[in-house]
């Protein structure tokens, strides 16, 4: 007998933290990892919702959810092993090239 | 309905003549330059003979419509033409001694590589100037007026690369725009009140008004400020003071524009708008003041000028003086009768002149020169019979018009004792100055030196450098003769108030003319008589103070000390309007619109737009940093700021 | 009011908070990576409890299983070191941690006062394979497979992003 609320404070504090440690970390792979906390918080928000509801879209959502975060962590861990290859280093200031 | 005179033929033909010139001058032969030059201006003379041979046939005033020009509701004027008896005189006289002038500038300006500029300009102001005599509104008479100026400027400025040239035809043009203005706001004044430029609507809205005699009308202000414009064209006192900087052009420029017909133009105006002025007496006073003051001044200042030209422009400017006396007293044909024998004999002293500096090789001032009757005779033969004649010494012409003005400026209703007096001092001025000039010119040593004639290239016309002034070519004697000879007998048509006959149906509706012929002529042939000794006395005073004690005019000259340098610098009066009108306007110029408002305002504005534009810029590229992190903190305070937005809207 | 399912929900919440705060506080990016495993864990756990069976399952083999893993060896093959203290971070966590506290009380706080008393139940809704699988490919077909799309691109892409670079071509000898 939980009530709905306490899931969405938890989502919200996850997604929170993920937020704080995109902003806060210097280092290209822990930012990574902040993205896929997000992610995580926003699935929890997703199945609580879809439990609510009684509708089954919301764990249907998640799986979806659940696979572009792995291609897009593929696809990301590769650039991170490219730009390491020519830069020599993970500190995500020093690989501020993308300007005009 | 009388057949059609063509009277446009007149005008048209010298525009063609520029045209041609003009286009196609720079590539022909002098021969054929001066060809189109003189069939123009002389066909358009032969015309204006023949208008004047079929004048008797003619319903006048005859009216010629050419083209539709401007026609809304309230306001109408187009491109016609007008001929009576004024225009008639004023167009055998423009065209006549337009044609002698055109045929010796060939011989002056022979030698002049514009050559063909000249006779274009020259044949371009002939246009305007008919088409200004010839309109039948003021509108029309307006763009022959401005179109005049423009010729002017063009021909005085003529050697445009010599700077005083250059500034001398500014001067002319702006200094006509003044006039121009009052002249402006007078025909909006007449829009106003009659509804019409035309000279018949108007003429007949104004014919049944009474005379303003108590405090000033519109009339009045009218009449004022037309003679505001008059006075700019025909330099009278205030803004006179371009016809001496206006000798900077050639001499048949001088002769023709600034002696016989545009100057006149504005005593051709005010006659014209006779009516008018009738009726508005102190508009006549004014004109009739201004008239005489400026002959006077004018004069005194001839006494001293040691340049030829000099001495003839201010002559110019008091015989206009003459002329606007005679308008102002009322007596318009004998200011027009004057403006006739002017041209005759100032258009001959003027080329004349140009004759005698051709001779020495540009040599313009009289100090120089002297004792030439021997080397130039017919130009000295010629130049006397002018001299005679603008004194005032009978039968030539000037003694009939001068005579005939100081006359009606005693007797005529609007004249009084004191306009006649001033006159007949003028006259005795004039007749002093014009003896002189010639005594200094003509008689005694010849005090240039040989050299001189080589190298004076003033006018960059001319140097034979034969070392001795030697006679003109027969194309600039012949012009000569024949105004010598219009000299002597041009002022005939005058006897027994003939010329007053033949202007009657255009002046005679006016009230002035009226009262004159009654007086008794005792009293006339007496004031005759005292004008003619003036004008002996001054032969007299010239001949002792040039021929036979030439010691004496610098012992004057040096005991009036001060006097005499101010009037030999003309009053200062150049000196008086560059401090008060010219340079406050240059530098109020200067520090407002240039520093102020194009510097400060219109440069400052595109340069601060632009440099707001580098500065914001500035501060935004920082968002560009290519850092990442900044990246991510800008989209995590943009969608804060969504969802904060979000959860305000649920939570409302 | 205290039951099970709220002891259990407690119980894997405080987990999941507790690695997520240990995720910001750790230097050193393995032990991020732990500490993110120990969140999904928990996760699934939770997602346990709502009924959603198949999610869970999916969650640890998929997210903890093999993403993680991938990290981790990236981690390990980059050989990342610890995060150097700067001027910069000082100020960051200075600001960032208190901004972020006060951020989520703010949400948890709005959301505590406005929702119902409605409660989920556990298990409510049974999120069994056949069920979702038959959505899969009913309802959301077009998206499994654009999804299985993006996967073969994702393959590529990684493929060639983290291969090596390819040597000096022999030049041609001109």
């Amino acid at each position: 007998m939980v009530p709905l609320s306490y899931y969405l404070v938890l989502s919200g504090f996850l997604f929170a933290c993920g937020v704080a440690g995109f902003l806060i970390k210097r280092n290209i792979i822990t930012i990574f990892m902040s993205i896929e906390l997000m992610l995580n918080g926003v699935n929890l928000s997703f199945v609580a919702f879809a439990a609510h509801w009684h509708a089954l879209a919301g764990q249907v959502f998640v799986f979806f959810v659940m696979v572009v975060a792995a291609a897009e962590s593929a696809v990301g861990l590769a650039i991170i092993i490219a730009v390491y290859r020519t830069r020599e280093t993970l500190n995500v200031d020093q690989v501020n090239l993308l300007k005009l | 309905m009388t057949s059609s005179l063509n009277l446009w033929l007149i005008p048209v033909l010298p525009l063609a003549g520029a045209a041609i010139n003009g286009f196609l001058g720079k590539k022909s032969s002098r021969t054929a330059v001066s060809t189109i030059g003189l069939v123009f201006s002389g066909a358009a003379f032969a015309w204006a003979l023949s208008v004047a041979w079929r004048f008797s046939v003619v319903s006048l005033p005859y009216q010629e419509y050419i083209a539709h020009w401007i026609r809304i509701t309230g306001f109408s004027a187009d491109f016609a033409l007008y001929l009576d008896q004024l225009s008639l005189v004023m167009l055998l006289v423009v065209t006549g001694v337009g044609f002698l002038i055109h045929i010796y500038s060939v011989g002056y300006m022979w030698d002049d590589p514009s050559y063909y500029r000249f006779f274009s300009y020259l044949n371009l102001f002939m246009f305007f100037m008919l088409t200004l005599i010839l309109a039948n509104n003021y509108l029309l008479m307006f763009i022959g007026w401005e179109g005049v100026g423009l010729a002017s400027y063009l021909l005085i400025g003529f050697w445009f690369t010599k700077d005083s040239a250059a500034s001398a035809g500014k001067k002319a043009f702006i200094v006509n725009r003044i006039g121009d203005f009052g002249f402006l706001i007078g025909l909006f004044l007449i829009i106003q009140h009659f509804g019409s430029l035309n000279f018949t609507d108007v003429f007949d809205k104004v014919r049944p008004l009474s005379t303003e005699t108590s405090g000033a009308g519109f009339l009045t202000a009218i009449g004022i400020l037309l003679m505001v414009g008059a006075c700019g064209k025909s330099a009278q006192i205030p803004l006179y003071v371009w016809l001496p900087d206006a000798m900077e052009g050639p001499t048949p420029v001088s002769a023709l524009i600034h002696a016989a017909t545009m100057v006149t133009a504005g005593v051709y105006m005010v006659s014209r708008s006779h009516m008018i002025f009738e009726r508005a007496p102190q508009a006549l006073m004014v004109v009739a003041v201004i008239g005489t003051l400026t002959a006077l001044f004018a004069a005194t200042i001839g006494i001293t000028q040691t340049d030829i030209k000099k001495v003839l422009a201010y002559s110019t400017v008091s015989q206009l003086g003459y002329m606007f006396m005679a308008c102002g007293v009322g007596a318009f044909s004998a200011g027009i009768f004057h403006l006739m024998t002017h041209a005759f004999f100032k258009g001959l002293l003027f080329l004349a002149a140009g004759s005698v500096i051709h001779a020495v090789g540009g040599e313009q001032d009289m100090r120089k020169m002297g004792g030439l009757r021997s080397y130039i005779p017919w130009t000295f033969l010629t130049m006397g019979i002018a001299t005679l004649a603008i004194a005032g010494i009978p039968p030539f012409a000037g003694f009939w018009s001068k005579d005939e003005i100081l006359w009606k400026a005693f007797s005529s209703e609007h004249g009084s004792w004191v306009f006649w007096l001033i006159g007949v001092v003028t006259a005795f001025i004039t007749s002093f100055y014009m003896f002189r000039l010639l005594f200094m010119t003509f008689f005694g040593d010849y005090h240039g030196t040989q050299v001189d004639a080589h190298g004076h290239a003033a006018h960059g016309h001319d140097d034979h450098g034969h070392g001795e002034p030697h006679e003109s070519p027969m194309v600039m004697l012949v012009p000569l003769m024949i105004l010598a000879l219009l000299s002597v007998v041009g002022g005939l048509v005058g006897i027994g108030n003939r010329f007053d006959h033949f202007l009657e149906p255009v002046f005679g509706s006016g009230v002035a003319e009226a009262a004159g012929e009654a007086a008794s002529s005792v009293q006339e042939y007496l004031l005759m008589g005292v004008s003619v000794t003036v004008a002996v006395l001054g032969f007299i005073l010239a001949y002792l103070l040039y021929v036979s004690k030439p010691y004496l005019p610098q012992k004057i000259a040096d005991s009036l000390g001060s006097f005499y340098d101010a009037v030999l610098n003309k009053y200062y009066i150049d000196e008086l309007y560059a401090k008060l009108f010219v340079k406050p306007l240059v530098d109020g110029s200067t520090s407002i619109l240039w520093q102020g408002v194009d510097r400060k305002v219109i440069d400052d504005t595109v340069n601060n737009a632009a440099d707001g534009a580098r500065r914001v810029s500035d501060e935004v590229r920082h968002m560009q940093s290519g850092n990442l992190r900044s990246y991510a903190g800008w989209i995590a305070a943009g969608s804060a700021v969504v969802l904060g937005y979000m959860i305000w809207l649920g939570v409302r | 009011m205290f039951n099970v399912h709220l002891i259990l929900f407690l119980a894997f919440g405080a987990v999941c908070v507790a690695g997520a705060i240990n995720l910001l506080a750790q230097s050193h990016p393995i032990n991020s990576a732990l500490s993110l495993i120990a969140v999904m864990a928990a996760l699934a756990g939770e997602y346990l409890l709502l009924g959603a069976e198949f999610v869970a399952a999916v969650q640890v083999i998929v997210y903890a299983g093999a993403i993680m893993v991938l990290f981790v060896f990236v981690i390990m093959l980059l050989n990342a070191g610890v995060e150097d203290r700067t001027k910069g971070s000082r100020v960051a966590v200075l600001f960032g941690i208190p901004g972020m506290l006060l951020g989520s009380i703010l949400v948890g706080w709005v959301v505590l006062r406005h929702s119902g008393t409605e409660s989920v139940l556990a298990g409510a809704l049974p999120g069994d394979p056949k069920t979702i699988g038959q959505m899969l490919f009913h309802e959301f077909l077009l998206p499994f497979e654009i999804t299985s799309v993006l996967i073969l691109i994702a393959i590529m892409g990684a493929v060639v992003l983290a291969s090596k670079p390819p040597t000096a071509p022999a030049r041609k000898v001109d």
